[in-house]
Parts: structure tokens; sequence; C-alpha cells
């Protein structure tokens, strides 16, 4: 079992034309992703890494099931292409584009939630359920499969965490990339409670940063509801107030967004917190016993 | 991207929101001439990208062209919290009879846009949010929708009361809405919102742009103000990286924001102490590895450099063919610690072992490496 994808999700591509798009077609068809189509307009009716593309979602899905969508279209573009894969209902839609206006992901978290579709990202790595399935960018061969549920609002960083535990030999059941972006479609909340219910995850490493209140909420959360051990990093500690950290929504203002009110509200809800990436296979072996 | 009073003022005036008659002045002189043009009381206001300048004395009243000259000399030039005065406002003074706030800001945890308003605004807003946050009103909406009276009909008569100040008020919120939504802005402030002669105007102002949304908001990048960038910066953004000074001196060149903070954070674990924050981005082009390397040696303080990457979407061998442009472009005489995992790890790393570069695994490696190396050097 995983969370959200499994060997037997179907990938639509939207972007698959572009450097980005057609570069990470490639790996993810390496990675075993059942890759069924890709869009971009005008281009249909070409192949990408023997991918069929469709100028839309709609004519795609005349010939193929659609489970998720991953979108690699440029920001200016992004927003536009969330609304046709909601339009077309595609529950799972996945938003790696960085750098998308913040009022345009305010219109799309509405759009995606009246129609009852799950967006994850943007400013993401998408997500990985490892020897299953994968959607996104993250480098699978780091990956390994297992039973501990990795959430986190960063790309790289999750690498380097999963890396870390798959040195140690702890195997990952699906590690989500929330997205670094101030609006974001999934949170830590909505990961964890998916993480609470599968079988085969039994305990999640959550990786925040400096900026909002989304590891306060979070923790507040594990607190009431979480049965499984959650252990933790929170990135930024050296960050100075006011500056926006690469992240659109890693800023510190006023005494909000603060590592140290992160860490405490974690620890106080019985969550471990690690200096460094290094020591979370630790924190994971002990909370596991 | 934050603007500055007088040019939020500006953007005020075009959608009606009234403030009174302003001017810009970057020399005494000018400030003068500009007083003298408003023939009445003016004060004179420091135009600097932080709050607190009232407190920090960067705004004074003047009756006369004597005390215009006087004021605009003591404030010209004066540091605010680290930032030089370099321009003033000199507006008409008004005969404040009560002071309101209004804002606008992105509320990640509704996902929402949030007005907040209050009828105890000035310069003490942020105490009042600490010590009474009941006191101000923060109500979610929808840009598409607006605000409908059934949201704010009741909070408007708690705070403004009079009916003609009401009316008023629900005129400027709905412009300053206006406003927000056609400048991409992340927050959008008038503190005071002020009563004066009976009727309601903008007596300060606090915008702060969406950086995202910069492409599609010409008019108002040319307002950017590069006072509110450090050394290298601005020279960062404009390649594509997003860089932040610090106070240390290991340079850091890393991709992604999440590993940037936790690479300066590691640095710090181990007793070093890092020279900035450097993401060259989710995209691998080699070009920015090579710009990062120059804007990084542009800092005197450097004497280490990290390079941290662990590829995605970067692709470890374009990062080293980047470094072995730059490496040829730019003389690094300070020791270099290079750090590649993730996608065409085997190929990166073939690229400088082949140089005779040496290139870490781990990230608690490479990191106690460059504080090794510069304690060496």
């Amino acid at each position: 079992m995983s969370i959200l994808i499994d060997q037997k999700t179907q990938v639509l591509v939207q972007g698959i034309t572009g450097r980005d798009g057609s570069f990470h077609t490639n790996t993810m068809l390496k990675d075993g992703t059942s890759i069924v189509a890709g869009v971009t307009p005008k281009r249909g009716g070409q192949t990408v890494e023997g991918v069929p593309v469709y100028n839309s979602i709609q004519d795609a899905q005349k010939d193929h099931r659609v489970d998720a969508s991953v979108i690699y279209v440029p920001a200016p573009f992004a927003a536009k292409a969330i609304q046709e894969a909601a339009d077309a209902s595609v529950p799972l839609i996945i938003c790696i584009t960085e750098g998308i206006p913040v009022l345009d992901m305010i219109t799309m978290y509405r759009y995606t939630q009246e129609r009852n579709v799950r967006l994850i990202g943007p400013n993401c790595p998408g997500l990985i359920s490892p020897g299953k399935c994968k959607i996104g960018i993250m480098p699978a061969h780091i990956h390994k499969p297992g039973h501990v549920g990795v959430i986190s609002r960063s790309g790289t960083l999750t690498y380097e965490v999963v890396y870390n535990l798959s040195q140690n030999n702890i195997g990952q059941s699906t590690c989500v990339g929330i997205g670094g972006d101030p609006i974001i479609g999934t949170n830590f909340i909505d990961a964890l409670a998916l993480f609470e219910k599968d079988a085969d995850t039994h305990a999640v490493v959550l990786i925040g940063e400096i900026g909002g209140e989304a590891e306060e909420q979070a923790a507040e959360f594990i607190q009431k509801t979480m049965t499984k051990p959650v252990v933790s990093f929170i990135s930024g500690r050296t960050a100075p107030p006011g500056k926006r950290m690469g992240h659109a929504g890693a800023i510190i203002s006023g005494s909000s967004g603060t590592p140290e009110g992160k860490i405490a509200s974690l620890n106080a809800a019985g969550v471990p917190v690690a200096d460094r990436p290094s020591e979370i296979p630790a924190l994971i072996q002990k909370a596991l016993g | 991207m934050k603007l500055q009073e007088y040019q939020a003022k500006e953007l005020f005036a075009e959608v009606g929101i009234p403030t009174a008659t302003q001017y810009v002045a970057e020399s005494v002189d000018e400030a003068v001439a500009a007083a003298q043009k408003i023939g009445k009381q003016v004060v004179v206001k420091a135009q600097v990208l932080v709050g607190g300048r009232g407190k920090a004395g960067g705004v004074k009243l003047a009756s006369s062209p004597e005390e215009v000259r006087e004021k605009a000399t003591a404030i010209l030039g004066m540091d605010i919290k680290g930032l030089t005065v370099e321009k003033l406002l000199i507006t008409e003074a008004a005969e404040i009879e009560h002071e309101y706030y209004a804002g606008l800001i992105v509320d990640r945890t509704s996902k929402k846009v949030v007005l907040m308003i209050t009828r105890e605004g000035g310069v003490d807003i942020e105490e009042l949010a600490e010590t009474d946050p009941e006191k101000i009103h923060k109500i979610p909406f929808s840009l598409e929708d607006g605000l409908s009276d059934a949201l704010v009909a009741d909070v408007y008569k708690d705070v403004f009361q009079d009916e003609v100040l009401v009316k008023e008020g629900k005129d400027i919120v709905n412009k300053l809405v206006e406003l927000f939504r056609k400048s991409d802005s992340s927050l959008l402030e008038i503190n005071p919102l002020a009563r004066v002669n009976g009727h309601l105007m903008a007596l300060d102002a606090k915008m702060v742009i969406d950086d995202n949304a910069q492409y599609r908001q010409p008019e108002i990048v040319k307002y950017k103000n590069l006072e509110e960038y450090a050394k290298g910066e601005e020279d960062a953004r404009e390649n594509g990286l997003s860089f932040v000074s610090m106070d240390g001196n290991i340079g850091c060149i890393v991709n992604g924001a999440g590993l940037a903070m936790a690479t300066m954070d590691i640095i710090k674990y181990y007793g070093g102490e890092p020279a900035n924050f450097l993401d060259v981005g989710g995209s691998s082009n080699p070009d920015k590895v090579v710009n990062a390397i120059r804007i990084i040696l542009d800092n005197p303080k450097v004497d280490a450099i990290l390079l941290n990457i662990f590829g995605g979407i970067t692709r470890c061998d374009d990062i080293a063919r980047g470094l072995l442009v730059a490496l040829e472009r730019y003389t690094v005489s300070v020791p270099l610690v290079v750090r590649l995992v993730g996608t065409n790890q085997t190929e990166g790393r073939a690229l400088l072992e082949e140089q005779g570069m040496k290139v870490e695994s781990t990230l608690d490696d490479a990191v106690q490496a460059v504080i090794r190396e510069r304690e060496n050097r």
C-alpha cells in the first residue's frame, strides 16, 4: 500500500513537449510510471518518448483513463493548466511549476476545491511511492520501498532526508512534496491524515521550514489525531527575519513563522525535531522501537 | 517587492483613494520648494522601506521654509534601521480627528485575501494586534466575489459609526481591493486611514507586491527600489537566482530553497558562518552556476565556498559543466568544496573528477570539509 498513487495509477503530462516536461517524462517512464498521454496545445498527434500528445486533456480522455495529471507548464500559463485539469475532473493534479502568482493560486485553490479534485503543489517535487509510481521530478534511485511516509514543503531537502533514510535501510511508503508556496493545494494535515489511514505506513517524517503556521497546525493535528509516530526537521534556523528565502512561503514576519515556535509546537506534540537531516534515521528507528 | 509610501499613494490616487497633495524631494532645496508650493504647514517624511519611521524621528512637522530646511537636513541621510534616507515625501499637514486602520493581506490558512480593519489605527497597531487582537476585524473573502454587504455592513458600522464615514470607508476599502487585485499585491495597508475635516483620507501607505507576479506588472516594476536589496540580491534575481546576504564567510551555492536553508543551518551547527543563502533554482541552466560563482566572489568576506547540489529537476552534469566554465572564467583562490548527488550524478562527478576535483557525497562531510579547508587555507 501507499497513499494517493500506486502501480495502477495512469498519468497524463501537461507541458510534455517542453524541456522539463519531456526530460521528466523520460525519467518517469524509466522509473516505471504508467504515462498514458501528454498534452501541449497545438501539438496534438506528436509523440514524446513514445507517449501520444494531445491538444487538450479532454481529447486525451477519449482514449485513456487519466488518474493523475502532472504540470510542467511555465508559470504564466500554469494556472490555466490547473484549471483545465480540474475542468476535466482529473482526481489528482500535481503542479511542479515554480513562480505562479499567489492571487492565481488563491483562485485555483478554490476552483479545485469546488470541483472536488486534489491539487498537490505548486512549486513542489511531486510524489513517489517507491517501486510503484513516481509523478514529479525527484531522483527515484535514492528511494527504497518501505514503511515511512515523508511530507515536505521543500524539494531537494526531501531528497536529502530520503537519501539518509535509504542509506540506513529505512524504506518509504510514499513521499509527498506539498510545495514551498504560501498557497498550496494539499497541506501537512491532509497528508498526515492519509498516512494515518494507510496500513503500510508505520511512521512519518515531516519536513518543514520557516514561514507561515503550517507546522504549528500540523503539531496540533498530530497531538489530537495521529497514533503513528512522527519525527521532524525544520530548515531556516539561520534565516534573517523579513527576507524571502527562495520559497515565496519561507519568510519570517514579526513573531510568526519562526523556527523556534515551530520546533516548540512540534516538541509539545511529542514530535522529536532533528538538528540535521542525518539524525532522522536514528529518530525513526527509536520511534519504531 | 516593497513600495515606498509615495509610490503606493500615487497608485491610491489612480484608483481614487483620497490622499493629501504630495511632492518627492531628494535634496533640502527640493524639499523647501515643495513646501512653498503647498503653502501651508507640511509634514516631512523619510521614504525608507521599513516601519517605525515616526518613532525613529523620520517624520516631522514644519511650519516655515526655515523649519522645512532644518527638518529636511536632519532627516535626509538619516539611518533608520540600517537604511539611509535618500528621499523625502513633502505633504500637506492634516488636522487628524481620528485614526482608523484598513489593510488587505494574503492569508495562507484560509487561502483567501483577508480584510483587516479597526477603529483603533495609528502607530500602535502592531501592539494592538498583540494585546487586543479581537479589536481588529478580520474578514476572509474571495477577490472574485468581492466584499458583499452581508460580510461587511456590520463591520463598517462598528468601525466608522457615522453614516457618512461608513459610506466613505466602504468606498475606500472597495477601491483598495481593486488596487490589490490589479497590482498583484500580497499586502496593502492604510495606516492611518484618518478622519480630517469630517472625511476619510489615506495618510500613510504600505504596499508589498508578489514577486512571482513581476512578469505581468511592468508598470509597478518601474517603481522597484534597489535599496530593498543588499549587494548582489538584485543581480542574482535578474539572473534567475535567489540570493540573501548574510554576515558570515562561507559562500553557499545550493539548489532548492529548503536545502539551501538547511545547508546554512548545518554550517552553523558545525561552528561555521554562512555568507549567504543562494538557490540556483529548479532548472539546470549551466549559466546559473557561472553567475552564482561570480556573485559569491564579489563578496570580499567570502573565504571558502560550498557547492551543494542534490539533483532532481537540476542535473548534476549541467551543474558540473557550469562550474567548469566558471572556474575558467573567474579566479577562485579560496577553498571550494563540491557535493553532488541525484539526477545524472555519475556524469557530473566524472566531469569534475577528470579535472582532479574531489566530490563529496554527504552533506555532513561536505560542510565539515569546507570548514576544515577554510581554517587550513
